[in-house]
């Protein structure tokens, strides 16, 4: 379970990206995070693993304080939250595999990582990731030779490995076509459920959050101004969260084509 | 734009009448500072002495060719030795400059106002003296000999690669380094997964780079005493053996060029 | 479970090498350690005389903390003259022919003989070191900053036209097709399709250049070809460390202002 109190950032230059965030997530529960862009919702995210360090406020996943731990417990801290990106975020010039298996940094010495001798039950683990996610093929392929679905598909690869007990996930599909996109949050969301992960995942598009997500929060200038189901997006609520604008073409695409099967 | 009333029609130009005016003085200082130089140059010439240049240039020429070519057999070791010098000259520049390069850089320095500008004192002096003073200088400490040699390539080869290198750090993708943070990474994992792989086509560039300018240089080291085959230009030069010098002149083109073309085969098949 | 990830299960998993033939990898490893061990072995090191120049090493980076201007400053200051006068005079004249020989060594542009010749005098440009040139056009020229000059604007042809030329070779071809559509005649279609595309890079080359040259000049004196370098060539042959130190400070702060002017320089042209 992650719960989060009066979490507050501040960056050097005076901007208040994040003002007295409190929320609890359960474990289990998947989270969208909308909002305009410049809301806070990457640096929230961000200041859960500390990326970002918050100015003030708590952070705390099953009950340990990550706001509060030194460099060696922050690490260790991270290896439970897997982390998604929007530009996917790999190491262009490393193989497949040597993206996935970075997920294990963590949890293997230096020299062990050095020399590429990881466990075989890392290895073992990311076979079984890489045909989860139907990649298996292109183990050896270097990141920069796949396209930008596969590439996401290898990211949450990454943060799956670490067996995280949270997925921290940075628009996961801005940088998709809307096909891809479905796919991708679909693996994402169906991942969450079989090993039972709670998931926040920052989003752009509303009508995509809706259709695959239990609970949203709507972020407005650092400032939580929503939570509920997604039912209860209604226009006014997203005027609210995005300013002025016709809404109701955008909640009802939903209903048409969520069934489209992949 | 521009405009400016002529006869009472508008004409356009470029540019307004004032930044005109300060190009065209921009432009006439230059110019002076050119003529000004040139006739100091001019100054120190004996110019009476040019009337035969011609003369001189068809008689060295007839001199020098052709070639001696059985001198070649004294020059193998030399061109060993010269190729010794660029080669570990280079390859321990680059055990020296890449620390410097990883605390010269601003995103991976350990501290900006103590470490990063150690670093960049060591790239700068390095960098600004010419690695023949460098090889005068040591071969007053080490004495003469190749090893001095290799030792001025070396030092003057750590501020060129220190600084393309930190350049390349300076521009790696932050995100891809975030993402290795954030998977609980020690800081040297970080390094060794986030940002060496980015950073690896540069580094192969540079060192070949490096490698082939200093081949170059390694060539005219003997001329101060610093080993290679710039000792055997030096003697030759000095009893003017000019069929020896133009031997010594195409070996060195020769190796210039083998050393150039293996460099360009090198960079692309890395990059 | 799939039948591929089946037969993995259990694989031991190794990073592809960069080379993928076994043989040749191992002959490319085995060739470059043999190489570095009978390069190395070939160096002969006197600890010896090591020892007794440390001595003098020490004087030498000592001398850096007590650098000594005054008592060769007239040598010193004509020294440093002679090259700054020799660094512009060669950059000026390098750039002025360097600009018409890039044009003919970049193949969308010249036709094929003109193209060839003008690689040509590139190649040999970069071939030759500016020692060997200097040492060449003193013995033909006498001494004097005259050769000094030749020889820094001949090297400056090599380094700019090459980069030059690869930069007018890169340019955008739909900007250059734009104008030449127009029906402008070659000279106009330089001026307009050309030239405003690689003047930015040109500029940036021409002040980097200028602080090569700087540095180069200070070596030329070396051999007899003008600048501080016979000052520094005499300093160190008397021992005299701490007017070296001067000197080579000198240099480095020059270098130093050039590459910050060129910074200055370059950011507001872009």
């Amino acid at each position: 379970m992650l719960q989060l109190n009066g979490l507050t950032k501040v960056y050097n230059t005076g901007d208040k990206a994040l003002s007295d965030v409190t929320l609890s997530i359960p474990d289990g529960q998947v989270v969208a995070l909308i909002g305009p862009s410049g809301a806070g919702k990457s640096t929230l995210i961000r200041c859960v693993n500390r990326l970002v360090e918050p100015t003030s406020g708590e952070a705390l996943l099953d009950d340990i304080n990550i706001t509060t731990l030194g460099s060696g417990g922050l690490r260790k801290a991270r290896r439970k939250m897997g982390m998604i990106f929007q530009e996917y975020a790999l190491v262009e010039r490393l193989t497949v595999m040597e993206n996935v298996l970075s997920g294990r940094l963590g949890y293997v010495g230096f020299w062990r990582s050095l020399f590429r001798k990881f466990p075989q039950k890392d290895v073992d683990e990311a076979y079984r990731l890489l045909d989860r996610v139907g990649l298996l093929a292109m183990v050896d392929k270097r990141a920069d030779e796949l396209s930008g679905g596969q590439r996401q598909r290898v990211g949450i690869a990454r943060a799956l490995i670490q067996n995280p007990s949270l997925l921290l996930v940075d628009e996961p599909t801005a940088s998709l076509d809307p096909k891809t996109s479905r796919q991708i949050m679909r693996l994402i969301v169906e991942l969450c459920e079989e090993r039972g992960l709670s998931a926040i995942i920052n989003i752009h598009d509303v009508a995509l959050a809706q259709m695959f997500v239990q609970r949203v929060i709507g972020l407005e200038t650092g400032k939580v101004v929503f939570d509920g189901a997604p039912t209860e997006l209604t226009p006014e609520v997203l005027t609210q969260i995005y300013g002025e604008e016709d809404w109701e073409a955008t909640i009802e695409k939903v209903d048409d084509d969520a069934e489209e099967a992949v | 734009m521009p405009m400016q009333e002529k006869n009472g029609q508008k004409v356009w130009q470029l540019r307004t009448t004032k930044s005109q005016w300060i190009r065209w003085g921009m432009w006439l200082v230059g110019l002076v500072i050119f003529i000004l130089s040139w006739q100091e140059i001019s100054d120190k010439t004996l110019w009476f002495m040019m009337d035969n240049v011609g003369e001189v240039i068809v008689d060295i020429g007839s001199r020098a060719t052709p070639p001696r070519w059985s001198y070649i057999n004294q020059l193998w070791w030399p061109i060993w030795d010269t190729l010794a010098m660029a080669t570990l000259g280079t390859i321990f520049a680059l055990i020296m400059a890449v620390p410097v390069a990883f605390m010269a850089a601003r995103n991976t320095t350990p501290s900006k106002f103590f470490v990063r500008p150690f670093a960049l004192l060591i790239i700068v002096s390095t960098r600004s003296v010419n690695s023949l003073i460098w090889a005068l200088l040591l071969v007053s400490i080490v004495g003469p000999g190749v090893f001095a040699g290799l030792i001025a390539i070396s030092i003057r080869s750590i501020g060129f690669c220190a600084k393309l290198l930190y350049e390349a750090i300076e521009e790696i993708s932050e995100t891809q380094v975030e993402a290795i943070r954030a998977t609980g990474a020690s800081p040297l994992q970080v390094m060794v997964y986030g940002i060496v792989p980015q950073i690896m086509p540069a580094f192969a560039g540079i060192a070949v780079f490096r490698w082939d300018i200093n081949i170059r240089e390694s060539t005219v080291l003997g001329l101060v005493g610093a080993g290679g085959i710039g000792l055997q230009l030096q003697s030759s030069l000095n009893v003017l053996a000019w069929p020896q010098v133009s031997l010594i002149l195409l070996v060195i083109l020769f190796a210039v060029i083998i050393g150039e073309w293996i460099s360009a085969k090198v960079r692309g098949a890395i990059i | 479970m799939s039948v591929a990830l089946e037969a993995k299960l259990g694989q031991a998993w190794k990073k592809p090498h960069f080379i993928k033939n076994p043989a040749w990898r191992w002959a490319l490893i085995l060739g470059s350690i043999a190489y570095f061990a009978a390069a190395w072995s070939g160096i002969d090191i006197n600890f010896g005389r090591i020892a007794r120049g440390w001595e003098r090493g020490w004087q030498f980076i000592s001398a850096f903390g007590d650098p000594d201007f005054t008592s060769r400053w007239d040598d010193i200051y004509k020294g440093i003259y002679e090259s700054v006068v020799m660094t512009i005079a060669s950059t000026v004249v390098g750039i002025a022919i360097s600009i018409p020989i890039a044009l003919g060594a970049a193949r969308n542009i010249a036709p094929l003989p003109v193209y060839l010749v003008c690689r040509a005098v590139i190649a040999v440009s970069r071939a030759l070191n500016e020692i060997i040139v200097a040492i060449i056009l003193v013995a033909i020229l006498g001494f004097g900053p005259l050769a000094g000059f030749i020889t820094l604007s001949f090297a400056t042809i090599g380094f700019l036209a090459k980069l030059l030329a690869e930069d007018i070779e890169n340019m955008s071809k739909s900007q250059a097709e734009a104008i030449k559509s127009t029906g402008a005649s070659w000279t106009q279609w330089i001026n307009f399709g050309v030239q405003p595309q690689v003047m930015p890079r040109l500029i940036g080359l021409s002040m980097y250049r200028l602080d090569i040259n700087f540095r180069e000049s200070a070596v030329l004196g070396l051999v007899g070809a003008g600048g501080i370098g016979g000052t520094l060539n005499t300093a160190f042959s008397r021992y005299e460390f701490d007017t070296v130190a001067a000197i080579l400070l000198i240099i480095i702060v020059t270098v130093m202002f050039l590459e910050y002017l060129s910074g200055i320089i370059r950011a507001r042209i872009q």
